[in-house]
């Protein structure tokens, strides 16, 4: 068996670390080691997107990347979004605007809208739907997670004024 | 859905990966973006031994233009080409494919190198390159060579890749201002890989075709330049009959296999389908 590897990042903002097998992909790291089940495992197959995270500034799907790649990286789930009792605006706008029904897509889909606003902060419907096309949802027909994303828009770009 | 086990390397110079790939030589692997291999490793479709991460080789990253040729390293990414301003500008198709792959998070990881290099028929920038003329920088212990993407993609995941080479940079003339070109691509779904696609680059001289060239993406073993269907535009008027006559010729060397996307019959209309309508784009985006 391949020699375990110590890799250390930072996990929404924490400095940690885990040791693992070479072949150990982000997502079990993460549920399994790190105990943050927001991220998702729906498809494996990098399809779904129930299992993005943030990697250094990217949305990534993490049943796609090893965990090995990750030493010294920034890594943001879900659980880093709400910040001491306050929900961040794209909670509160999938709450808000009914983003949601069953809730398996949305951590997913928050984390990647949370890279799509800091690359876009005001982006068009079309451009919403465009690159947010990575995530799907068995629920909601996607349009109220199109306003739930324009409602942090607004929310964050007021914010900023 | 775990890779079967192997050791894991990421060297951060060129000669460094070089050295682990002479020294551990068929048992080891290239890691790009990983979008190919790790899905095919999941499934036990590939088990190297050994993977070598080009993820810390910084050479290996970034676009610039250099005396009228464009130098695309090997490990930039989907989403890089397409927010490249320079490529907007002079070489608007490479955007306009890379768009068209797959998704947002795929496109975060997903490389121009690893794309070429996997030799996947379903891969779109075989047949962008091709129609542009690129060529590709191989680099071994031994020395480099650059070769043309013409010929290079030789059967279904085969290239003239040799084991201990790495491609490590993507050269592409920067077409003529005037050219017009365009990607047509049909897919199922988001995320998907083609149905059917072509790539056209076109030079007009009046109402003449000057210059043209396409290339068809899934319709066969590995990506197919179109010649004949190339020879009978130029130097001729483009109208409808020419156009169709073009598609024509071009679904005459398509050999698909059938799969859920479609049977070979479909898939090989689609390809003329795709020619006809990269054709007309690129003639409304050409200079007359
Ligand atoms: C859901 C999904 C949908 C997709 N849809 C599309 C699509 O529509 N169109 C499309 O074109 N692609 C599509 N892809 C594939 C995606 O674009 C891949 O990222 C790409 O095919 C390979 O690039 P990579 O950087 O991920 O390479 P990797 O997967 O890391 O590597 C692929 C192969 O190339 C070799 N390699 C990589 N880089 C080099 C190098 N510099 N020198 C030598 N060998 C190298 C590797 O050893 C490996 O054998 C899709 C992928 C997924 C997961
Ligand atoms: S579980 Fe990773 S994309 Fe579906
Ligand atoms: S809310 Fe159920 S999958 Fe999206």
């Amino acid at each position: 068996m391949a020699k375990k590897q110590a890799v250390s990042f930072k996990l929404n903002g924490r400095q940690v670390e885990v040791l693992v097998e070479p072949r150990e992909l982000l997502i079990h790291s993460l549920r399994e080691k790190l105990q943050h089940t927001g991220p998702h495992i729906g498809c494996e197959t990098s399809h779904c997107g129930a299992c993005t995270v943030d990697l250094d500034g990217m949305s990534v799907k993490s049943c796609t990347v090893l965990t090995v790649q990750c030493q010294d990286a920034e890594v943001l789930t879900i659980e880093g979004f709400e910040q001491s009792g306050e929900l961040h605006a794209l909670q509160e706008g999938f709450t808000q605007e009914h983003g949601l029904q069953c809730g398996y897509c949305t951590p997913g889909m928050i984390t990647r809208a949370f890279r799509l606003l800091k690359e876009n902060p005001s982006p068009s419907e079309e451009e919403i739907r465009y690159w947010m096309a990575g995530n799907l949802c068995r629920c909601t027909g996607y349009q109220n997670i199109v306003k739930a994303v324009q409602y942090a828009a607004k929310k964050m770009s007021s914010a900023h004024t | 859905m775990i890779p079967r086990e192997f050791e894991y390397y990421a060297p951060k110079t060129i000669p460094d990966a070089l050295g682990l790939l002479k020294q551990f030589g068929d048992e080891a692997k290239l890691l790009a973006g990983g979008h190919s291999l790790l899905p095919m490793m999941k499934l036990r479709f590939a088990q190297p031994g050994h993977l070598i991460d080009l993820g810390r080789i910084r050479e290996l990253k970034g676009i610039r233009e250099d005396g009228g040729t464009l130098r695309i390293g090997a490990m930039t990414t989907e989403n890089e080409l397409i927010w490249s301003k320079l490529l907007q500008d002079k070489c608007p198709l490479l955007v306009e494919g890379a768009r068209l792959i797959s998704d947002p998070q795929v496109r975060y990881k997903g490389t121009i190198g690893g794309d070429i290099a996997h030799g996947d028929p379903g891969n779109d920038h075989p047949a962008l390159m091709l129609v542009l003329g690129a060529s590709f920088v191989l680099k071994a212990s031994t020395g480099e060579r650059v070769v043309p993407a013409d010929g290079f993609f030789v059967g279904s995941y085969a290239t003239l890749l040799k084991p201990g080479e790495i491609m490590t940079e993507i050269r592409i003339p920067v077409p003529a201002p005037g050219t017009g070109t365009c990607y047509a691509k049909l897919k199922r779904k988001v995320g998907d890989f083609a149905t059917a696609a072509a790539a056209v680059m076109l030079r007009m001289k009046g109402e003449t075709v000057q210059e043209v060239a396409i290339a068809l993406t899934n319709v066969g073993a590995s990506v197919l330049r179109a010649r004949a269907a190339e020879d009978s535009l130029r130097g001729k008027a483009m109208n409808d009959a020419s156009i169709a006559e073009a598609a024509r010729l071009a679904m005459s060397i398509c050999d698909p296999a059938a799969d859920q996307r479609g049977d070979a019959e479909y898939k090989t209309a689609m390809a003329g389908e795709m020619t006809q309508r990269a054709l007309r784009t690129a003639r409304s985006r050409a200079t007359h």
